[in-house]
Formats: structure tokens, C-alpha cells, sequence
């Protein structure tokens, strides 16, 4: 456990930032929270929407299980209390993209309780720099609408499409100090749940965001006031929020200023925080139980459930691919911080180890360096990722096997890979079609050796007076004259045989 | 020979089932009665085509030979509440004025499955918030009743299913569908001389009833007698999933077992409600009713349910805290009412539609509604409310362990006029101290006629029955209803 | 507690009804007629009362998670006031 160094600067002297983030994270599920509309995303305006989502006069909400079961692994995954009784309240207030003119939220009883996530702040070893970050609550809630404010001159146009999607909201304690504990608790709280599947994590379609809650104080001193910018939706944004919201508040306290408790909204292309005039009017919300549902009772059987179907968690997963793999500290760190990474390559290493018949900390290694060096640079320079890579889990495999069995050489793997780029052709029918498998066919080797020597008679010389570093010389020569397809290990061989007459 | 109209639910169905007559006769008596009473203000929507085609449906199927559905050859009145697909559905409010509701709410859908047609859209307190059916943005309801001896002031018909009542006492309808949230279909029976049953909390889906107080709303029948209202009620409840409030639990019997024979019956009789300024002729008929049910075999006890005088506070603070955040989906922009002056903002369209929209009633509940939730004050009201909800339900339970049934008057008064209290907020609220104790608790409780004040009047007897023991209070209510032979009905001036 | 025009119009600004000072003043004296009848509640003891959270017993049933409704635009637009393109429309919101 580490004390964060961030400082900001002031003329009177340092401040401590004191940041606490509540994460809305769309749900994963195929009908909203309370009605049997679709929740898929980018759907044509308003097609996406049920009575019950318009708040048609007498319709009533229907809690959906799946909704209730993700909030419920998630909580399981952080290490939170599952409370077994919970409760929907209303949260009232009038705005264009809320129909019911209230969010059926949960303030008094939510589903989660305390948890905590811990997050890391050194890159290259993970265990070094590690700090616990608390979860005070996790609840479910139903999604607002969407307001377009640019389509009509006087008009703002009304899409429900969201409205009534599942949400959790997730609320950290205010335990992070600095800009990169922010942004690293975001990422962390990011994979773990597109580990769990509870949430997509596509922040750019909006099914992640972060109200950022920020004050400054003097260090040690008591908490200050805080505002809270709606509705950041990168990581990157949010460390940006916090480092511009924390100076504004900074140079508002030297000047003798006072920091409003408000919310704020953040403007990435003039970089700045600014009121939102619009949610200015003071809050009341008006909580109450929802008189249309009743408590949340759930038993022992659904958490069962909940828990048995969890799948292996990031940080447990990077110890396994250290301890039991054999990996670097960095390798594991890497591979573990998305799902998707990791279900690749746990595919690869399975199809791996079954092909070779070896077990898969024997496979492991190879496995990983290929992955994050070979596939991950050509994806790179191709534009595309995991999802779209042109090879599968068990195009590599195939490929790393024929490497592993002396059948092709580590040129001849990547001349291989990049045609199996090009091509989406498995490897073993590219080595067989073009003749691209390695050879230790000795007499073959001999040949061209000789072949070799007789060619070069002064380099020959040399090295027999002495100038042995000219053994690569003879090594490169006979490489590419058998177009890089001999067996690196038969040739050495042979040429130190040959070249000592 | 009777008229048709004069004849009941039972009666109708089972005529059109003897082919005594047909349904078409049937829809076409009762058309014409319902377009002759523009008077009584009770309809705020006619749908004579709606009853044609239910009746037309019934006499295809007797001349094919089926058999026919439990309520084929029966029109009914549907209170403005319930949504109706294709009919205006306004919930007597301006705000809802012109609202066509792409869907039919749960219980009408029963009743049109069952064979029922309506003959339209009944009058009510406007989103059913009044106990006098004053408050309708479409007008008062008059009562058919009116005070003997030259006195021809118009009565209420009570309330909030107002234009309920009056259209079955008026013989316009044979049956209706009411809410009650507090006493909305007990207190109008009473008033107008008919039968009404609110039924146990979660028996009648509320998809598709507009909201008033989700926690007590409670849909119901209204008609002539104890038999009718069994008949309508078993076509109205049932499991609905799209209620989270719903109860699965099968339809049960009650037309077929119904028995007004009380033996091995102890009911109740809450000390309570011997209140204090209740009318002589209020108390003298509630020991008539005493002496009814004994009469059937029952044994009477006296009972306590001693937070009584808590109800009313407790129900001022849950219904229009519930009814204010119901009631804020009426906002101008997806449905309803919008009043939008030039240069307005979104919160000024807001302020001014919900202004024009809601009548002043509406407006004062869901100003107490949102005091009582606002910053502050949510635990020394709402949440002290919730709780005094508890040792009411409470009051009951135990009262349940000495008696089956508890037996008290409906209303502390007959039919009062129109005007006469609709200056006075409270006085109005205070109408409702001997129906809104059940509601809180959910418990079935029916009205029934029991005879007439010294002016002429009706007044009603309550039963007030344990969870689910509908069958218990529909008993009770046919022995009183056999003993008092209430034939009284009011006399045609409209 | 005495709610005076001020608080009314407070309470009336938070339901979204729009008042004149007339009607404030108007409903002063009645809301707190009303809710000092309403305060009577205080004087009962619920120190170890649970306040009520179902009216008759009943389990909150969790729905299947399969789609059953949309595809309705023009269902769901019928009854707007104002809309077009596809959207219920309201005057412009500065954000």
C-alpha cells in the first residue's frame, strides 16, 4: 500500500486532490431493467421502445432476473455483501429524457454492499504499487433517455431508446488521490467487468460512465467541498477531469473564493469544467420505496448460481500465469487486463498443448511471447484487433506447433504468419503448398556447403588462418541459398565439420 | 312486465341464455336509457357500438349453439380509469382530455373476454382523487337520489366512482367497474343505494388502471346486489404478470358458493368506529345490521382496532405522496395536455401544462404529496406513516384471530348535497374514516345497502373481510342483503 | 410547522405547478389545515414498528429476459402533443 505523491501547486502552498467516482455501467441484457424492450445499441429513435418505457398512463414495472443476477456477480466479483433483501425506490425529478418523472433507483436498500477493488500503479510489476480502493455500494437503476439538442432551431428532440435500460451504478469510496488512481481504478473496474460479463465496457457507446466527484484540501487537512462532473466517458477524460477540476478548485480557494457543491459538466475540446446551468435547480429528489414493486427477497439457490458461474478474476488470473505459467510479471499483467486478451489466449494455449501434447505451462511461454510480440504488431500495423484478427486461436497454435517441432525455422515462422495474414490459410497448408517446411536433410546441406566453400575460397582461408568470426559469414550464405528452409541447428553443424577440412 | 333495465347481471345472463331475450334487445334498452340521462352527467364517453358488437357476438354464438361466455349478453359501464384501446380514456382529468390509449388494461380485458360490452366511459373524481365526483374536469355527477319532500337539490353520488353509482342506481348499467384507493367504490354505493366490492389488495391486476395511490389502489365491481357483484368480480381478478403486485393464486367460486347462511361465523363489530358526531340514524342501522347477522346464525363480538383514528393522517400522507410521483408522468410531452406559451422553456411547460391540466383537488394532493417526501420532512411523515400503516394492519390481524368478519356502517353520513362540502378540504377527507382503515391493510370489504334515512336516503352497511376471504364478505353482505329487502330505488326525474 | 407562501411555492416549484401568489395564498391556510391534522401521527409510538413494505404478503417475481415489446414507434408517438422524424419534441434544452 502506497501514499500518493500528487500535489497540485498552489501559491499558498501544496493541495491533495481527494476524488471518489460513481461508474454507471449498462447492464448486458436483452431487455431493459422493468419492460421487454430490446436494448441493443444504435437502434433506429424510439423503436427500441415499450409502454411502459413512455410511462403510458397505467403501466407498471417488471424487474428482469438477468438484470438482478449481473448486479449480483459483480458485487460477488469486487468481494462486496450480497444484501439478500433489497429494495426499488423513486428518485423524483422532471427533466425531457425521464418519462415517468422519476428513476427507479435504489437509495435506502441497494442490492450491493461494501466491496473493494485493488488497483495497481507500476506498469511493469503489478504486485509492486498496489492500492485498495473501496466500494461503497453497488445498485441497479433504470437508464434516462437521450435528448438531441442540435437537429431543430427551437427544438430538442426526445429518443427513449435507453430509457429504462439496466444501469449499475457503482460508487467508490473517496479513496483515490491522484489522477492516475482514477484513471487505473476505472481501467481495473473496466475489466473486471467485461471479465464478469456483467457490462460491454464500450465507453464510446456510452455503456460506461463516470461521475467524477473531486475536492482539494491542504494534506491532512478535512475533506473540502466537492463537485461532481456528469458523465465522462473515458478513462483518459476522467484522469483530465480530475486534474482540471482539482486546479480550478485550487485557484478558486487562493483567491479567497468559496467551491459551490454542484454539478459540472466536462468539455474535452476547450479542456475546462463548467456549472450545468440546466441541473442548477436545487435537488430534492424525494426518495421512496416504488409502491409498484415489491422488496427484492433472493435465496441462498440465486446467489449459489451467481457465484458458481463467476469466471476466474483478473489479478487471480495474473498470478496463475505467473506462478503456474511461468510468465513475466509484465506478460501476465498484460494478457489479464482484458477478457478478450485472455480468452484468446487461453484458446491458443489450449489448442497448443492439445496439438503438442505437452502441458500448457510447457506451451506458455512461447504461446505469449508470439501473441504479444508477432500478433499483436501485425494487428497493430493492420488496424485491427483480437476480435477481427485474420488468425484464430488455433491458426497459432498450428502455427507455434510447427515452429516447436524443428518444421519450420523462426524466420520461416514469420514468412509463414505473414501469408497466413494474407491469406487466412492455416500454416501447415502453407509450408505443404509453397515448400516452405524447414529441411535437415544432410546430404542436401552438405552440397550446397561445399557448393559454399568452393565460392569463397578467401573467406575460407581466412577463417582457417584464424578469423572464426566469419563463421556467420558461411552460416547466412548457406541459409540463403536454401531459401532460409534449413534446419539452423543441422547447419551448424555440418559447416563447422566442413570448415575444419 | 319488468323492463329489461330493471333487471341485474345474474338475471341478464341468464335471460339471454334462455333466450328470453336477446342481447341485442338487451344492449339496445340499455342504450337508450344511458342516452336519455345526459342529466346525471354519469357517462363522460358513449360507446353504444362497443355493446352492440358484445351483444351481437353473444346472439351469433346462441344461434350457432355454443355455449356461451359467463358474461355474454351483459353491458356494463367501465370507470373513466381503466384504459380502453381506441376509447378516450381520461381519468376525468384535461390533462388526459383527447387520450387514446393504444392498449386495454387488464381487468377490462377480462370483462370483454368474458363476454361483456360497454355501453361507455363512466364519470369519476378527477384521477380519482374526491369523494364526491366533484371534482371531474367533464362536471359533477348528480345522484338520481334526491331528498324527499320537495327538496331537489342535487345530491353526490359519492365518490371517486361516482359516475358509477349513479348509472346503476339510475338503471342505466346493470354492473360497473370501480377503484376504490380509500373507500372510492364502498362510499358511492353506499350514497346511491347499490353493492360494491373492493376486493384483497392484488387480486385485480392494476396494468392499464391509471395510478392514483399504487399501494391502495384496488379495482372492483359496483352493481345492484351481492350475487352481481360476485359474478363481475369473478371475471375481473386473476394473476396478472405485468402487475409485480399481483397475486397468483387461482379464480376462486364465489357466484356458486355464495351463501348468506352465517352459522359458525363470528363477526366483529370495532369499538372504534362508534365514533363521536356519527348521526343516530348512522348507529341505529349499524344494530339493525347486528341484529341482521345474528339473525343468520352468526355470533357477534365486540373487537378493538384501536389506531382507528390514525387511519385518515396515515392515508392523507401515503396516497398523495404515492399520487404525487404517479402523477408526474403528466408532463406534456408524450401524451396529454401540453401548454406551451412562445419563448417558454422546458420546466415553464412543465409548470403550466400540469397547471391547466390537473383540477385544484389533484393539484392540493400532490402539493401535500410532495411536502411530505421533500428534503426534511420524509421520516416524520412518510416514513412514521408507513409505520402507523403497519399497527393498523396489525389492529386487524388481531381483531382476525377473535372474529371471521368485521361488520361497521360505510360512511358516517347518507349522500350529502353537491357544494356542501366541496369548500372544505378536510371535511370532505373525513367522509372516507370508515373505508380508508381496510384499504391500508388490503383487506376485502364490500358495501351493501342496508335501508334509508329519515330524508329518504340510502346508507350502507361495511363488511370488512380477512386477506382473501372475499367469499367470507360476499356471505355476509347476502345475508344482510336478504334480511334488509332494500327495494328503494330513486325516483326518474332526469 | 407552519407552511407559509413561500414553502408553497417552494413545494409548488418542486411538483412543477405553476402558482400565481393568489393561489399561494390561498393555499397556505388550507395545506396547513391540513397537515396539522396530519401531525396527530407524531403523538404514536413506532419506536419498533417496521413501516409496512407489502400489503399482503407476495414475493417480487423476477421476469425471463427475453425481448416481448418494441418495434411500436408510431403506437408509442400517437398520443404526443408534438413530435417529428421519429421523436417527441420539446422546446430546446441548454445543457
Amino acid at each position: 500500500m502506497s501514499e500518493s505523491t500528487y500535489r497540485i501547486q498552489g501559491e499558498t502552498g501544496e493541495w491533495e486532490v481527494v476524488i471518489g467516482l460513481e461508474v454507471h455501467a449498462q447492464v448486458t441484457s436483452n431487455a431493459k431493467l422493468f419492460s421487454g424492450a430490446a436494448t441493443a445499441f444504435g437502434a433506429e429513435p424510439n423503436s427500441q421502445v415499450s409502454l411502459i418505457d413512455a410511462a403510458m398512463p397505467g403501466m407498471l414495472p417488471t424487474p428482469n432476473q438477468e438484470c438482478i443476477r449481473q448486479a449480483v456477480r459483480t458485487g460477488m466479483a469486487i468481494g462486496a455483501v450480497i444484501n439478500k433483501w433489497s429494495r426499488f425506490d423513486r428518485k423524483n425529478y422532471f427533466y425531457a429524457d425521464l418519462p415517468q418523472g422519476y428513476q427507479i433507483s435504489q437509495l435506502f436498500h441497494p442490492l450491493v454492499g461494501e466491496g473493494q477493488i485493488e488497483i495497481s500503479l507500476d506498469d511493469k510489476d503489478p504486485e509492486a504499487n498496489v492500492k485498495t480502493i473501496g466500494i461503497e455500494r453497488i445498485h441497479v437503476e433504470q437508464d434516462a433517455g437521450k435528448l438531441m439538442h442540435d437537429q431543430h432551431p427551437t427544438r430538442s428532440y426526445v429518443d427513449l431508446n435507453r430509457a429504462g435500460v439496466a444501469l449499475m451504478e457503482i460508487v467508490s469510496k473517496p479513496d483515490m488521490r491522484s489522477p492516475q488512481e482514477a484513471g487505473a481504478y476505472l481501467s481495473k473496474l473496466r475489466a473486471i467487468l467485461r471479465y464478469v460479463g456483467s457490462c460491454d465496457g464500450n465507453m464510446d457507446q456510452g455503456s460506461m460512465r463516470a461521475d467524477v466527484n473531486v475536492s482539494v484540501r491542504k494534506p491532512g487537512a478535512e475533506f473540502g467541498t466537492r463537485t461532481e462532473t456528469k458523465n465522462v466517458n473515458s478513462v483518459r477524460f476522467v484522469m483530465q477531469t480530475v486534474e482540471i477540476e482539482a486546479r480550478r478548485q485550487v485557484e478558486v480557494l487562493e483567491a479567497g473564493g468559496k467551491i459551490v457543491q454542484e454539478t459540472r459538466l466536462f468539455d474535452p475540446d476547450k479542456g475546462e469544467t463548467r456549472s450545468m446551468r440546466s441541473k442548477e435547480d436545487a435537488h430534492d429528489y424525494r426518495y421512496f420505496p416504488d409502491p409498484d414493486l415489491l422488496p427484492l427477497e433472493l435465496d441462498d439457490a440465486f446467489l449459489e448460481e451467481c457465484r458458481a458461474s463467476l469466471p476466474e478474476l483478473p489479478d487471480a488470473k495474473r498470478r496463475r500465469y505467473e506462478q503456474a505459467l511461468g510468465l513475466s510479471a509484465y506478460n501476465a499483467a498484460t494478457l489479464t487486463a482484458d477478457a478478450d486478451t485472455a480468452r484468446w489466449f487461453e484458446a491458443l494455449l489450449a489448442e497448443g498443448a492439445r496439438i503438442q501434447k505437452k502441458g500448457e505451462q510447457e506451451v506458455a511461454r512461447a504461446s505469449a511471447n508470439w501473441l504479444l510480440s508477432d500478433l499483436y504488431g501485425a494487428l497493430n500495423r493492420l488496424n485491427k484487433d483480437l476480435d477481427t484478427s485474420p488468425v484464430s486461436p488455433e491458426q497459432g497454435a498450428e502455427l507455434l506447433a510447427l515452429a516447436a517441432d524443428g518444421t519450420l525455422s523462426g524466420p520461416l515462422a514469420k514468412q509463414v504468419f505473414e501469408i497466413m495474414l494474407e491469406t487466412g490459410d492455416a500454416a501447415g497448408k502453407i509450408v505443404e503448398e509453397r515448400g516452405l517446411k524447414q529441411t535437415s536433410d544432410t546430404g542436401a546441406i552438405e552440397a550446397v556447403i561445399a557448393e559454399i566453400l568452393a565460392k569463397n575460397p578467401g573467406q575460407l582461408e581466412q577463417y582457417r588462418g584464424g578469423k572464426e568470426a566469419l563463421f556467420g559469414f558461411f552460416v547466412g550464405q548457406t541459409m540463403k541459398a536454401m531459401a532460409g528452409k534449413a534446419n539452423p541447428a543441422v547447419v551448424n553443424e555440418l559447416l563447422k565439420k566442413a570448415l575444419a577440412g | 312486465m319488468t323492463e329489461i333495465t330493471d333487471l341485474g347481471v345474474a338475471a341478464l345472463r341468464d335471460g339471454v341464455r334462455a333466450g328470453t331475450f336477446s342481447a341485442r334487445e338487451v344492449a339496445d334498452a340499455f342504450i337508450v336509457k344511458v342516452s336519455k340521462a345526459k342529466a346525471l352527467n354519469a357517462f363522460i364517453v358513449e360507446t353504444p357500438e362497443h355493446a352492440l358488437a358484445a351483444a351481437a357476438a353473444a346472439d351469433e354464438a346462441l344461434a350457432r349453439g355454443e355455449a356461451l361466455k359467463p358474461l355474454a349478453g351483459v353491458p356494463i359501464g367501465m370507470k373513466d380509469l381503466f384504459a380502453t384501446k381506441g376509447v378516450q380514456t381520461t381519468a376525468a382529468s384535461h390533462m388526459l382530455e383527447g387520450f387514446k390509449p393504444v392498449y386495454e388494461s387488464t381487468v377490462s380485458q377480462k370483462l370483454w373476454d368474458a363476454g361483456a360490452g360497454m355501453l361507455g366511459k363512466l364519470n369519476l373524481d378527477q384521477f380519482a382523487m374526491g369523494s364526491s365526483n366533484e371534482t371531474s374536469y367533464f362536471g359533477n355527477v348528480i345522484s338520481p337520489w334526491r331528498r324527499g319532500g320537495g327538496d331537489n337539490a342535487p345530491l353526490a353520488p359519492g365518490g371517486s366512482s361516482g359516475g358509477s353509482s349513479a348509472a346503476i342506481s339510475a338503471r342505466l348499467v346493470p354492473g360497473a367497474t370501480g377503484t376504490d384507493t380509500g373507500g372510492s367504490i364502498r362510499q358511492p354505493a353506499a350514497f346511491t343505494g347499490i353493492s360494491g366490492i373492493k376486493p384483497t389488495y392484488g387480486r385485480c391486476s392494476r396494468w392499464g388502471v391509471v395510478a392514483f395511490a399504487s399501494s391502495l389502489d384496488q379495482a372492483g365491481p359496483m352493481a345492484r346486489d351481492v350475487k352481481d357483484c360476485a359474478i363481475l368480480l369473478e371475471n375481473m381478478v386473476g394473476f396478472d404478470p405485468k402487475d409485480s403486485t399481483s397475486l397468483n393464486l387461482p379464480v376462486p367460486k364465489w357466484e356458486e358458493l355464495l351463501s348468506g347462511d352465517l352459522k359458525g361465523k363470528k363477526i366483529g363489530i370495532p369499538k372504534e368506529y362508534r365514533l363521536d358526531g356519527t348521526p343516530e340514524e348512522i348507529l341505529k342501522l349499524w344494530d339493525q345490521g347486528i341484529a341482521w347477522v345474528k339473525d343468520a346464525g352468526a355470533e357477534v363480538v365486540e373487537v378493538s382496532l384501536p389506531h382507528t383514528k390514525y387511519a385518515l393522517p396515515t392515508y392523507y400522507i401515503i396516497a398523495p405522496a404515492e399520487a404525487s410521483s404517479n402523477l408526474a408522468r403528466y408532463d406534456g410531452v408524450r401524451y396529454g395536455l401540453r401548454e406551451l406559451a412562445d419563448g417558454q422553456n422546458l420546466q415553464e411547460m412543465y409548470a403550466a401544462t400540469r397547471a391547466a391540466g390537473f383540477g385544484p383537488e389533484v393539484q392540493r394532493r400532490i402539493l401535500i404529496g410532495t411536502y411530505v417526501l421533500s428534503a426534511g420532512f420524509y421520516d416524520a411523515y412518510f416514513t412514521q406513516a408507513s409505520k402507523v400503516r403497519t399497527l393498523i394492519a396489525q389492529d386487524f390481524e388481531n381483531a382476525f384471530t377473535l372474529c371471521d368478519l368485521l361488520l361497521t356502517p360505510t360512511a358516517p353520513s347518507a349522500a350529502f348535497a353537491l357544494g356542501e362540502k366541496s369548500a372544505d378540504p378536510l371535511a370532505m377527507y373525513l367522509n372516507d374514516v370508515f373505508t380508508v382503515p381496510a384499504s391500508l391493510a388490503g383487506l376485502p370489504a364490500m358495501s351493501v345497502p342496508a335501508g334509508l334515512d329519515s330524508a329518504g336516503l340510502p346508507l350502507g352497511l361495511q363488511i370488512i373481510g380477512k386477506p382473501l376471504d372475499e367469499q367470507g364478505v360476499l356471505g355476509a353482505g347476502l345475508a344482510i342483503e336478504q334480511r334488509a329487502g332494500f327495494t328503494a330505488r330513486p325516483e326518474q326525474w332526469w | 410547522m407552519s407552511v407559509d407562501t413561500a414553502t408553497v411555492k417552494k413545494v409548488a416549484s418542486l411538483a412543477r405547478i405553476a402558482i400565481s401568489d393568489a393561489d399561494a395564498e390561498r393555499l397556505a391556510p388550507e395545506l396547513n389545515n391540513i397537515l396539522g391534522w396530519i401531525e396527530q401521527l407524531g403523538e404514536v409510538d413506532t419506536s419498533s414498528v417496521e413501516p409496512m413494505t407489502a400489503v399482503i404478503p407476495n414475493k417480487l417475481r423476477l421476469r425471463e429476459d427475453v425481448v416481448t415489446e418494441g418495434n411500436q414507434r408510431d403506437a408509442v408517438l400517437q398520443n404526443a402533443p408534438q413530435g417529428e422524424h421519429g421523436f417527441f419534441t420539446v422546446p430546446k434544452v441548454v445543457e
